[in-house]
């Protein structure tokens, strides 16, 4: 019986009094990184088509998003053309004024920088974007970006 | 004897409450960094504008119809051939190039690599890429087909800057947005050699209504 006594030294058991501390490092990282929406979606969360010659976005404060999708509520109906613009279902026609609003909040010299980026859903139909674009035209906001999930290199 | 020591707080259960936390964190976070596809509009015409008269043969013209199918210069044609036929149209060559700005005479494509058939572009600086939609069409067929479009013209910049600078247009750009000082003007001039060798024409036509 001795013999196997002696075998049983026992490793010691790993300290991780410094567990909670790397946890915390961890935790602050993702707190300092993690950015909150701040537009809640009236529409489903638009399925993006998946594109790979795809440019990234720079400067978030000069970009504004138009969202177009499927409504969450029914009265809008079960297309998927529906615009969002801040925080309300809108119309191609609300486009202008949204914009200008945007333009509002940005230096004059840093107008020409700004981006329009539209989150569409894959089922949208181009008319609706078309008529988003003409808007835009109408206002010269001329720099657009359709965004897009970064897909597969095929 | 009245003093007695204060109990230590049990520690032990510290790490549970910031795990906790933290995946709530990991969980909530959204990384995504905003991409996609950028496209520079083209200004508002003035009432009186009349639009330039462009040969025939210098148009890739790209219908997409209401069901999402393809008629590339009258033909029908699947998403995955229009990268190559489009490489195919551009890097023609057939004719001479617009003349520059200063009046200097157009110049023959002596970087294109394509068959020189008469019947097809003259310079890449002359092609323009067409793309009619339906407003039926579904926004995901839409993006396919300019993703491929850009795709087409990645691959001939890639093409040319490898033959020029050694290294892939791509990897140029990425150079071109890190470097600094006078290392940045050289990258700028490069940059917009490819850019101006094969500059990225592609317009929107009016789409056709679905009535």
């Amino acid at each position: 019986m001795s013999k196997f006594k002696k075998k049983k030294k026992g490793l010691p058991a790993v300290n991780t009094a410094a567990l909670p501390d790397i946890v915390f490092m961890l935790l602050f990282f993702f707190m300092v990184t993690t950015t909150m929406r701040e537009t809640s979606l009236q529409i489903e969360a638009p399925r993006l088509p998946s594109a790979t010659e795809i440019k990234k976005l720079e400067h978030k404060s000069l970009v504004s998003t138009i969202y177009v999708g499927k409504a969450k509520d029914e009265k809008y109906g079960t297309g998927y053309n529906r615009i969002q613009l801040n925080d309300k279902i809108a119309t191609p026609d609300d486009v202008p004024a949204f914009i200008l609003r945007a333009r509002e909040e940005v230096s004059e010299a840093e107008i020409p920088f700004m981006t329009t980026s539209i989150k569409a859903d894959k089922e949208s139909s181009v008319g609706t974007i078309t008529d988003i674009r003409l808007k835009l035209r109408d206002v010269n906001a001329l720099k657009l970006s359709y965004s897009t999930q970064t897909g597969a290199d095929n | 004897m009245a003093r007695r020591d204060t109990p230590e707080i049990n520690a032990g259960s510290m790490a549970d409450i910031a795990f906790l936390l933290l995946i709530f964190f990991l969980v909530t976070t959204t990384m995504n960094v905003d991409s996609g596809i950028s496209k520079k509009l083209s200004e508002k015409p003035p009432p009186d504008y009349k639009p330039p008269i462009i040969k025939e043969k210098n148009i890739f013209e790209v219908n997409i119809n209401r069901n999402n199918d393809l008629l590339v210069e009258g033909e029908e044609m699947k998403v995955e051939d229009l990268k190559e036929a489009a490489i195919k149209f551009i890097d023609n060559g057939g004719g001479i190039g617009k003349p520059g700005e200063d009046g200097t005479p157009g110049t023959a494509c002596d970087y294109c690599e394509g068959e020189r058939s008469e019947s097809s572009s003259d310079h890449p600086n002359k092609t323009i890429i067409s793309v009619q939609s339906d407003r039926g069409t579904e926004y995901g067929a839409y993006i396919k087909v300019q993703n491929e479009l850009l795709k087409a013209y990645t691959v001939l910049r890639n093409r040319l800057s490898k033959q020029r600078y050694g290294m892939l247009y791509t990897d140029l750009e990425k150079r071109y947005k890190d470097s600094r000082g006078s290392d940045k003007e050289e990258f700028k001039k490069k940059v917009e050699d490819i850019k101006t060798s094969f500059p990225q024409i592609i317009s929107d036509a009016e789409p056709t209504s679905a009535n």
